[in-house]
């Protein structure tokens, strides 16, 4: 069934890309085979996550070390739901969204690699042969390249598709050597056969290096704010919501393939836990460029998942199934909600740029009066991804911040660190969320519009705002209802974390009935509010309601410049935590008694792009540049050197016993 | 759960209002004044909600929705934190958490309500808001960690009774610490000095009472008795750790009753007796707060 979904998928998008110069096929094709595709592959991971065996599928292959192995096991499934689901949605709304291209690219370009990108993540989360995971690894990154550098003509494009190329391949060289290892010691490079290694540490670094690149761990992630907003927007949804998952698939499966893992690995989690967490919410705090803003949240949000699994790490080690189930659960939960408030997020925010045609946030201002869909969406995605109750972000964090309380107050002092790091961190990175997204909702949708792109803003079609309503509802729903939903989690948390099942579903008993206080409090929550709004009714009833300009302490002639922006309302911050993130501040102070002009504006580069990978790269380019002489572009020459190479190998060959 | 788990929110929704008159009053008495009646918060309440209101052209539904559910996620609070002997009504492992982020929904709404007017005036409170609640948030949590460790129980209805004098006897340090540090962030997220003056409503006071500069009428009433229940609910919070139990119920509920009043004071007396910091310096008061709860906890290291 689940080749059958990666057949639709493949053949779809070929199809698409046979017929690229029809807009109207190629979009046809395209749409109706992801969202064919995604469905025939939600099947296979619904039916395993209830309850189903673990299914399977080896076929040989000529590749040395090679076979085409995939099963659907609950750890794969559960990370289907959200690649099938989401991609679904995105490709609804990419069939509008990508309208706007037209004339100008092939779509059926695009659907091809669109599709082609759901189909290798697919592969990647079911693979069980290291040379076909790699494979689907180098071809979900190569169709990401190819839509990230969709706009090829505009050269932060072409950086950004730079970046995320080399970055890329980075990353897949440490799995290329982790794999080699692992397989070294077992002599195969199926998955089922690899043995306890006894370099568990190097492995879990070289994994941890490797996946955390495609995860986006601080300081791996200087790709993501590039590749994210220089993607098309449907694109942007599936790679901030789904593609860097498959780094936290990996890690996963690492721990399954590695344990037991030392201790250390629990700390080293944590500490890419704070650093990518709170590093990751104070620099999309300070961007004022919407889709880089929502990219770095995403690093946020991956900082939050390394937390929840670190301390699941720690409570493996300590022996304590509560600590480790809660950590465990919190991090899986985390990334299937990530999924739904990041998508919501970047479709909503495609609507905006689609109309407004700027990413710039000091240009919004006033679009929920034009707007009021996408406006209420995007709230609640805001709200979500801020964690606040009743919405599913708050969910998956209490289930860590519980984890974290659990060691805290455990008599066992070694889950005390990893606790008061975990809490300080969250609750820092939850205050600086909530400030990062009252500053987006606020300043693109509310108050009046800055500019004249904002003033003309209009709402967008229903193909839009489907999939957006389908993803608020799925926000909504996990929110207030997630007892059932933790619930299912047992089959993978067993398998994640190899403890007994009894053992996890006790744990899992305790968690769901907490959450099931949570889910009253929600009801709570939902009844109050009609109570107040009631009063509130009440009060106002035969009241006299009158309308104005906006009382700003008697001002009489406020104008939309005079609003507080997106710098000014994070200057405070800004301020505080300058020195952590090095943002830079252009000022011109008014001078004189009768000042003319003044302006104030921040921008806020990447810290460790500046200073830690430019002059990295610059060395490695001074270094390297002593070699320049064999590149002189004489092909001849070129295939001189591969013979000698070849010759000196074969040499070395016949010279061994 | 018994009818006693009742108790604390009623005690909250009711006698909210009367802490801001006793601290108003004290005010008064420190100045040499009469002062208003000690139940003139009432009175404002009941004047605010028999007026109509005026809303901005500028508004959207989100100005009009933000003192709503901002009362009601305080409301809900109340019903997650104990009063004297009585255990609150929604009481589980965790049930801090949900607390501190049901304050951080309220923050949410009001900011956004502050923002959606398109006055720099509500969008430097909110600012102001969002930047000293980031610092303040830690501190609370942290320091209501340190004492789950002490007390082994994850839940503030489990907490709060075992906080006897013979807990505090042992752990005397650890606590006061807490206490020390929930007292800041008291001051703090409720806009009182040092941080923020609630009795002005211009340039010196650029926190809470800027951000709901254009509510008026039932909105405004709205917003002023939630930060009224805040008000109470932070102080239950803080007179939960001193070792008031234990003992006889209606002597405990009695002495928290009286040690929130006592609170409302030194509120009254520290507002008379400091100004307010510069906005610079407190950001420092509040991680100083978080610095004395992260040794609260390291106390607890065995």
């Amino acid at each position: 069934m689940l080749v059958l979904a990666l057949a639709i998928l493949t053949l779809g998008g070929c199809a698409a890309l046979c017929v690229r110069h029809s807009v109207r096929w190629s979009t046809f094709l395209g749409v109706t085979s992801a969202v064919a595709g995604c469905l025939a592959g939600l099947i296979p991971a619904g039916r395993v996550l209830l309850g189903a065996p673990t299914q399977s599928l080896r076929v040989p292959w000529d590749v040395p070390y090679g076979a085409f192995f995939v099963a659907v096991d609950p750890l794969s499934a559960y990370f289907l739901l959200p690649i099938f689901g989401l991609s679904a949605l995105a490709a609804v709304y990419g069939g509008q969204y990508m309208l706007a291209y037209r004339g100008e690219k092939a779509l059926g370009v695009s659907w091809f690699f669109f599709n082609l990108l759901v189909a290798s993540m697919a592969l990647v989360v079911v693979a069980r042969n290291a040379i076909l995971f790699l494979a689907a690894w180098e071809m979900m990154a190569l169709a990401s390249f190819f839509l990230v550098t969709l706009q090829d003509e505009d050269e932060s494009v072409r950086d950004a598709g730079r970046t995320y190329l080399i970055a890329s391949h980075l990353g897949t060289a440490f799995l290329l050597a982790f794999f080699v290892i692992l397989g070294g010691g077992a002599s195969s490079l199926d998955f089922d056969r690899f043995t306890p290694s006894s370099h568990a540490g190097l492995l879990f670094i070289l994994a941890a290096v490797g996946f955390g690149t495609k995860a986006g761990f601080v300081p791996l992630h200087v790709w993501l704010p590039e590749a994210h907003p220089a993607a098309p927007t449907h694109v942007s949804a599936v790679m901030s919501g789904v593609l860097i998952k498959t780094g936290i698939y990996g890690i996963l499966r690492t721990l399954t393939l590695l344990a037991p893992l030392p201790y250390w690995a629990g700390w080293l989690l944590i500490a890419v836990g704070v650093t990518s967490g709170v590093l990751g919410a104070l620099a999309a705090l300070l961007q004022h460029d919407l889709k880089r803003l929502l990219a770095y949240s995403s690093v946020e949000n991956i900082g939050i998942v390394a937390l929840g699994l670190g301390l699941g790490l720690v409570g493996l080690h300590a022996g304590l199934a509560p600590l480790a189930v809660l950590g465990f659960a919190g991090a899986l939960l985390h990334v299937l909600n990530h999924a739904l408030f990041k998508g919501l997020l970047f479709l909503g925010a495609g609507s905006v740029l689609h109309t407004t045609q700027t990413r710039d946030m000091e240009k919004f201002g006033g679009l929920l009066k034009r707007m009021p869909g996408t406006g209420i969406l995007f709230l609640i995605g805001a709200a979500a991804i801020a964690g606040l109750p009743p919405l599913n972000g708050f969910v998956s964090e209490f289930l860590i911040y519980a984890g974290a309380f659990t060691a805290a107050a455990s008599v066992d002092s070694e889950a005390l660190g990893p606790a008061l790091a975990t809490i300080s961190a969250l609750v820092l990175i939850g205050g600086l969320a909530v400030a990062c997204f009252a500053k987006a909702f606020g300043m693109i949708f509310l108050g009046e519009p800055r500019s004249d792109q904002a003033a003309h803003a209009h709402e967008q079609g229903r193909a839009m705002r489907g999939p957006m309503v389908l993803l608020a509802a799925g926000c909504a729903l996990i929110g207030i209802l997630s007892t059932p939903l933790v619930g299912q989690l047992a089959p993978v948390l067993e398998q994640v974390t190899a403890l007994p099942g009894s053992t996890v579903h006790a744990a899992l008993g305790q968690v769901t009935g907490i959450l099931g206080s949570i889910s009253l409090g929600a009801f709570g929550l939902l009844v109050l509010v009609g109570v107040v709004v009631a009063i509130r009714w009440a009060a106002l009833a035969g009241k006299p309601l009158a309308a104005g300009p906006t009382w700003d302490c008697g001002y009489a002639r406020p104008s939309s410049r005079m609003q507080y922006t997106a710098s000014s309302f994070t200057q405070p911050l800004t301020d505080l935590f300058g020195p952590l993130l090095g943002p830079r501040r252009r000022f011109t102070a008014p001078q004189g008694f009768f000042p003319q002009a003044a302006s104030f504006t921040t921008e806020t580069p990447d810290v460790y792009r500046e200073r830690l990978y430019g002059p990295l790269f610059a060395g490695v380019q001074k270094g390297l540049s002593a070699f320049r002489w064999l590149q002189h572009g004489r092909i001849q020459l070129y295939v001189l050197h591969i013979a000698l190479t070849l010759l000196v190998l074969l040499l070395w060959k016949l010279a061994q016993p | 759960m018994s009818l006693s788990a009742l108790l604390p929110p009623l005690l909250a929704v009711t006698l909210a209002p009367l802490l801001l008159g006793i601290v108003t009053r004290t005010k008064a008495v420190v100045a040499g004044r009469v002062g208003p009646p000690l139940l003139q918060a009432y009175h404002d309440l009941a004047k605010l909600m028999r007026k109509g209101a005026v809303y901005s052209h500028t508004t959207t539904w989100v100005f009009r929705t933000g003192p709503v559910v901002g009362l009601a996620a305080v409301i809900l609070a109340t019903t997650l934190v104990p009063f004297g002997s009585s255990s609150a009504l929604l009481a589980f492992p965790g049930d801090m958490i949900l607390f501190v982020y049901l304050l951080a929904l309220t923050r949410f709404v009001t900011v956004i309500a502050a923002l959606d007017t398109g006055s720099s005036f509500e969008g430097m409170g909110a600012s102001r808001e969002v930047t000293f609640s980031t610092l303040a948030e830690p501190a609370l949590l942290l320091g209501l960690a340190a004492v789950a460790r002490r007390t082994g129980s994850l839940s503030l209805s489990g907490m709060v009774p075992n906080l006897t004098l013979a807990v505090w006897a042992q752990a005397a340090p650890t606590l006061a610490l807490v206490v020390a540090a929930l007292l800041v962030v008291f001051l703090a997220e409720n806009g009182r000095i040092p941080v923020d003056d609630p009795t002005t409503h211009l340039e010196l006071t650029m926190l809470h009472e800027v951000m709901v500069l254009d509510h008026g009428g039932p909105d405004l009433a709205l917003i002023l008795y939630g930060a009224a229940v805040k008000l109470w609910l932070l102080g239950a919070l803080l007179v939960g750790i001193l070792p008031l139990h234990g003992g006889d119920p209606w002597l405990s509920s009695a002495a928290a009753i009286a040690a929130m009043g006592t609170l409302a004071v030194i509120t009254g007396l520290v507002e008379s007796s400091m100004a307010r910091l510069r906005l610079t310096h407190v950001p420092k008061l509040l991680v100083g707060a978080g610095v004395l709860s992260v040794l609260a906890v390291l106390l607890g290291w065995r």
